[in-house]
């Protein structure tokens, strides 16, 4: 979440197409971007006295600013500027679909100096400002993505947009008085329809673009929400006391503290230049934000999260190639949390999906999650009332294998047991055709024990989601030595088609993420042990960049299913998984302490109480299996990277292992599956930036302390030997 | 009932495959046309199948069709249900006991009546013992009334049918809210005064709320005005070419009006008010006047107008159909044959208003006929870019390639033999009554201007449409 929300460089505005005309407006834009990239090109042609600005960058689906652009752009409109016959222009993208998707961050990437960047950014600042100061009317026609941002809304709602890099949809963007018309894309007509859509869209800009230069239109906007909402005299009065300034600027402040736990330093950078730009005006703004990019991109939370960015465009590919055979019909069995959550992204994707349960109350519950899933998304009026019903009608709830012979895949999401997952293969073997896939959604146990009783083992796979599914983009895919190239392909195509973010691991206990996950839950235990409260280890997690801490996270994840699998990885790794005592998860799953699901855990859970208290009854557990704590490691760092460097060292040992194919996989496995700190980029970048020497000799330390379970990795011992090593080169 | 469905749904099977048969015939027939136009001007060739019962319009009447909130605005829909069956009596003087079944198309229904045919039969005469039902299908209502009655015949259930459409949008139902009308609800189940103490003091002020009945599509929820105005951008209609197509609706209509040619009204004396004789929606005006109106719906670049769209419309029309042979034996001289139809229906967001477009192929590969046989046009006109659009699609290779799965165009009306007694944008749209309306102004284009075959189409809310063969009686 935290990660593409500060990724979001580009924001998007999706749906529609819209117009927007205010030469100034376009300026903040672009200079927000301060864009990079190559092979662009700019036309231009006259429609009557309009000029028709196309920008259409070749050999690529988007449009990205970049120097030649930048060059070919002055130079067309110093042409418009210069020509006695235009009197107004329009600027559009000759792509559907896209209008500028912004800066490329390879170009950002290699540069070595914030001055470098810094020039880079001034270059585009000085295009804009020529743009702002334009005599002639200009319209941008936008449609698809598009940098947003600007200034010239009121500051409340600029400062919301700016710092969370939020998608806008156009409507929005209309009433916030971002945009000043809306064009809704065209259906089919004698052309395909997004071709007309992008040349309607142009005739209506042309329009606009030669009443606003016969003055028939006027120039004042009309008020955006935000606006009227605050009354604009009053707040634009309000806003020129500099108390008050003074005032907005602290509370922004606290909030983004607050937000990024000071962990992202772009959001109170952000506030600097604009606060300069206030105060000491319009030049020595720009400076400052020049400046500030510049010192930004040099930083390692700029480098973690482009290292995500490019991991995440890598596992959003198909290396698999094409599967065969489409699915189209898709089986869940089991409608629990995990079985309805895989229904729902599902159907919402137009594949037919059966659910199927064993009992009805069971089956009743996921189909009502899938419904309020989707209602939810009506509430927010991200679809209509007739848009759920028509997605809830490919799904069929039923309670036995009626049907199953036209199913292409069946995923299980069944109670993780080994004899029941066996149960449910055979059952499901003796109904599906020949070609259909079985999928194990299970968190740890191995693909190639549940595929043992299978007649056709490479049919099966296994595909670990997280939970909730709708929420969580990650879903590892675990191919065991007989999986078949077909079935990898055919499951990585469904969970791309779901949305996710996929990372395809081999067979072994845990995988990739539980088995990573396992030894910091269990230092986890051991930091209760010690006596250090859930909430204060809450507290140490979230502000190293967990998004949810420690204790919160057993509790969401189920005590029951973290007994489950630590006690099977505690049997498969022995020792090395070892640190706190087992006995902890054990009463607390006998107290009925089952987390989240069952209202209690490390906290109490109530309906409608958003504010989470201690569960008292929990003293007493911990207190009856106390440990002392050792001194010289229960700092609050020491704390922090005892976890991170049990995950880490885990996570190279899976790299070593070959379980992973790529650092790049484990990372993205890592942030987006198990929360690890974006703003670190992952277990492998964190490596990288932090210094594989400082990890060992952290591992080093606790190891002297508690012995085997810090003993650092020989992949890691390598790369701290050999400084040049790194996982990304 | 449950008989005369069955046997309906048993005889639909055998229907078709005479259709399937029969389209091969006359395609060999046309083709002979195309080889010498001028030895055999026109075939003469009537549509009959051979084991299927002639279908026949003794004749169809409608009382004028008035702006609403005119002189119709204080009356109940039945009672222009009512003045239309009245007035089909009269003209055709149909003794009432030989009428089997009655069939009403309306669509937005006041909750007192329902059943509307059953209630406008019953008050304007008909014999008790005649059953009557009402069907609803958006704009083509009283074409489903019709086809509904054609059907009956067809299998032999009927012998005489009256078909008819009402609308009166002069009054609309406006409900109570949700919220509210669930308290009135529970109020009365209340047993005691502390229930019903709890229950009003639940009772917010944002529950008298009125809410309207919809306006939008409710699948979509885009009005369908919006919907058109899409629809000619998409088509690239321009704006003047909708505002000439709207003034020459009007003016047809107005020259049709004066000269007498708009045979099926009939007056309606209006209780309280002067008898109503003529239809008074038909405004000819100039392109000028007409340019200077903003847009109503795609504010403020569109191009759907108030003068380029269909007006609120009340009216009502009735007419009665037989089987040939029961009309000869009574001693009528039908008007038409009533012949092939067809239902489509297709995207209701992008492709709303398109029906025509694939009804059009649709029914004239049914009956073997090409647009080259169509003497008389009679398309509803919902809005002037959705009248053109239709054009444009039905002129364009690609659309039917891509869109309709056809292998060529079909072509688009001429002008000429379209609409040239006006359309609904001029004579009006009570949408539940435009359907007899349209098939009888075929009938007596045909009539007067001596042509053979007429088709008459239609596009509806949710993305419906229809198409009808229409075949003059010969005289």
């Amino acid at each position: 979440m935290v990660a593409s929300r500060a990724i979001g460089i580009l924001r998007r505005f999706s749906n529609a197409s819209r117009t927007l005309r205010c030469p100034g407006y376009i300026c903040r834009n672009f200079t927000r971007s301060s864009a990079l990239l190559s092979r662009t090109h700019i036309n231009y042609g006259l429609k009557g006295d309009v000029a028709v600005v196309r920008i259409n960058s070749p050999n690529s689906k988007v449009n990205t600013l970049n120097k030649e652009l930048q060059a070919e752009f002055i130079e067309v409109m110093n042409e418009i500027w210069a020509n006695d016959q235009v009197r107004s222009a329009v600027l559009i993208s000759a792509k559907p679909g896209c209008f500028v998707a912004g800066a490329d961050i390879n170009m950002i990437a290699s540069c070595k100096t914030p001055e470098e960047v810094r020039e880079l950014s001034q270059e585009g600042q000085r295009m804009f400002e020529k743009l702002e100061k334009s005599t002639k009317p200009i319209v941008a026609a936008i449609s698809g993505s598009c940098l947003g941002g600007g200034l010239e809304v009121s500051i409340p709602s600029a400062f919301d947009m700016m710092l969370t890099g939020r998608n806008i949809r156009a409507d929005r963007a209309k009433r916030m008085g971002l945009v000043d018309q809306l064009v809704e894309p065209l259906g089919p007509g004698i052309k395909p329809p997004e071709e007309r859509t992008v040349e309607y869209l142009e005739e209506v800009a042309v329009t606009f673009a030669k009443g606003l230069a016969d003055k028939k239109i006027s120039l004042k906007r009309n008020k955006g929400l935000m606006e009227t909402f605050y009354l604009p005299g009053l707040t634009s009065f309000a806003m020129s006391i500099p108390f008050v300034r003074e005032q907005v600027y602290k509370r922004v402040e606290e909030q983004v503290r607050k937000q990024t736990k000071g962990l992202y330093p772009a959001p109170l950078r952000i506030i600097d230049v604009v606060k300069t730009g206030l105060e000491q005006g319009k030049e020595a703004g720009y400076l400052a934000e020049s400046q500030k990019f510049g010192e930004l991109a040099m930083t390692k939370e700029s480098k973690a999260l482009i290292g995500l960015y490019h991991g995440q465009v890598v596992c959003k590919k198909n290396k698999f190639g094409t599967p065969q055979k489409e699915v189209k019909h898709l089986s869940v069995l089991g409608a629990g949390l995990m079985g309805a959550g895989i229904a729902q992204v599902s159907v919402d994707k137009g594949i037919k999906t059966t659910l199927k349960d064993a009992t009805l109350g069971g089956l009743s519950r996921g189909q009502q999650q899938v419904f309020k899933g989707l209602n939810d998304k009506v509430k927010k009026k991200a679809l209509t009332s007739f848009e759920r019903d028509f997605i809830f009608s490919n799904l069929t709830g039923q309670l036995d294998y009626q049907g199953f012979e036209k199913s292409d895949m069946v995923i299980e999401a069944v109670f993780e047991d080994l004899n029941l997952k066996h149960k449910v293969l055979k059952e499901v073997e003796a109904v599906i055709p020949e070609h259909c896939i079985f999928a194990s959604n299970t968190s740890a146990l191995p693909i190639n024990e549940i595929a043992a009783v299978s007649k056709r083992p490479e049919k099966v796979i296994g595909m670990h989601y997280f939970s909730p599914v709708d929420k969580m983009q990650l879903l590892e895919i675990i191919t065991t030595e007989k999986t078949s190239k077909d079935t990898s392909a055919s499951a990585v195509a469904v969970g791309l088609r779901q949305g996710k973010v996929i990372i395809v691991v081999k067979d072994g206990p845990g995988f990739y993420t539980t088995r990573c996950l396992a030894p910091m839950m269990s230092e986890v235990l051991r930091i209760l042990q010690e006596g250090v409260g859930p909430k204060k280890l809450d507290s140490l997690t979230t502000s190293f960049g967990f998004p949810v801490g420690a204790a919160t996270l057993v509790d969401e994840v189920g005590v029951d299913v973290a007994k489950h699998v630590s006690e099977d990885l505690g049997k498969a790794f022995g020792e090395r998984f070892g640190g706190g005592s087992p006995e902890l998860l054990k009463q607390m799953v006998s107290k009925g302490f089952l987390g989240r699901k069952s209202g209690k855990g490390f906290y109490v859970y109530q309906e409608g109480v958003k504010s989470k208290n201690l569960n008292s009854d929990m003293d007493s557990v911990l207190a009856g299996l106390q440990m002392p704590p050792k001194a010289e490691v229960s700092s609050d760092e020491d704390i922090q990277y005892r976890l991170v460097t049990r995950f880490v060292n885990e996570a190279a040992l899976c790299l070593q292992e070959g379980i992973l194919a790529t650092p790049a996989e484990g990372d993205i496995g890592a942030v987006f599956g198990l929360g690890f700190p974006p703003c670190l980029g992952g277990p492998f970048r964190f490596v990288d930036l932090f210094g594989a020497q400082k990890v060992v000799d952290r591992l080093r330390k606790y190891e002297a302390a508690y012995g085997k379970q810090f003993t650092p990795c020989q992949l890691l011992i390598d790369h701290a030997n050999s400084p040049n090593k790194k996982f990304y080169q | 009932m449950t008989s005369i469905l069955t046997y309906t749904f048993k005889t639909l099977p055998s229907t078709s495959q005479w259709a399937f048969r029969f389209s091969i015939r006359p395609l060999s027939c046309s083709s002979q046309l195309q080889a010498a136009p001028a030895a055999q001007p026109k075939s003469k060739k009537t549509l009959a199948k051979p084991n299927l019962r002639n279908i026949v319009v003794v004749d169809g009447v409608r009382i004028p069709f008035l702006l609403s909130g005119t002189s119709y605005k204080d009356l109940m829909p039945h009672d222009l249900a009512r003045a239309a069956l009245s007035g089909l009596l009269q003209r055709t003087s149909v003794p009432k006991e030989v009428v089997d079944y009655i069939i009403f198309g309306t669509v937005i229904q006041e909750v007192k009546t329902s059943n509307v045919a059953r209630e406008a039969a019953l008050g304007a005469g008909f014999s008790d013992k005649t059953p009557a039902h009402t069907v609803t299908m958006a704009c083509i209502s009283s074409n489903q009334a019709m086809t509904t009655g054609v059907g009956l015949i067809a299998s032999g259930q009927s012998d005489v049918v009256v078909a008819g459409g009402v609308e009166l949008m002069s009054d609309i139902p406006i409900r109570h809210s949700r919220k509210m009308r669930k308290m009135m609800l529970d109020l009365n189940k209340a047993k005691t005064l502390g229930q019903r103490l709890s229950l009003i003091s639940k009772f917010r002020l944002n529950f008298l709320a009125p809410e309207l009945p919809a306006v939008a599509e409710f699948s979509t929820n885009e009005t369908m005005g919006h919907s058109a105005d899409r629809l000619a951008a998409a088509f690239a209609v321009s704006r003047l070419e909708q505002d000439e197509y709207a003034l020459r609706s009007h003016s047809l209509a107005k020259k049709a009006q004066d000269e007498g040619l708009l045979s099926d009204v009939v007056p309606f004396k209006v209780p309280g008010r002067d008898t109503v004789t003529k239809d008074n929606g038909i405004r000819p005006s100039s392109l000028e006047q007409m340019g200077k109106l903003k847009p109503a719906f795609v504010k403020p670049y569109g191009t759907v107008t108030a003068a380029n769209s269909s007006f609120l419309t009340d009216g009502a029309s009735a007419m009665l159909i037989m089987a040939e042979e029961k009309a000869l034996a009574m001693g009528y001289k039908p008007k038409a044959y009533l012949r092939d139809f067809v239902y489509v229906s297709q995207d209701p967001k992008d492709q709303l208003l398109l029906g025509p477009t694939y009804a059009t192929p649709k029914v004239l590969e049914k009956a073997g006929l090409t647009m080259n046989d169509i003497d008389a046009f009679e398309f509803h006109e919902a809005f002037s870019g959705q009248i053109l659009a239709n054009f444009k699609a039905m002129d364009s290779d690609w659309f039917a390639q891509n869109y309709m799965g056809r292998k060529a165009k079909v072509g688009a009306p001429p002008l000429e033999k379209f609409n040239n007694w006006g359309g609904s944008l001029s004579l009006g749209h009570p949408f539940g009554a435009t359907g007899c309306r349209l098939v009888m102004a075929a009938a007596h284009r045909l009539r007067k201007e001596g042509g053979q075959f007429g088709l008459v189409a239609a596009c509806a809310a949710g993305g419906q449409g229809h198409a009808m063969i229409v075949e003059a009686y010969p005289k």
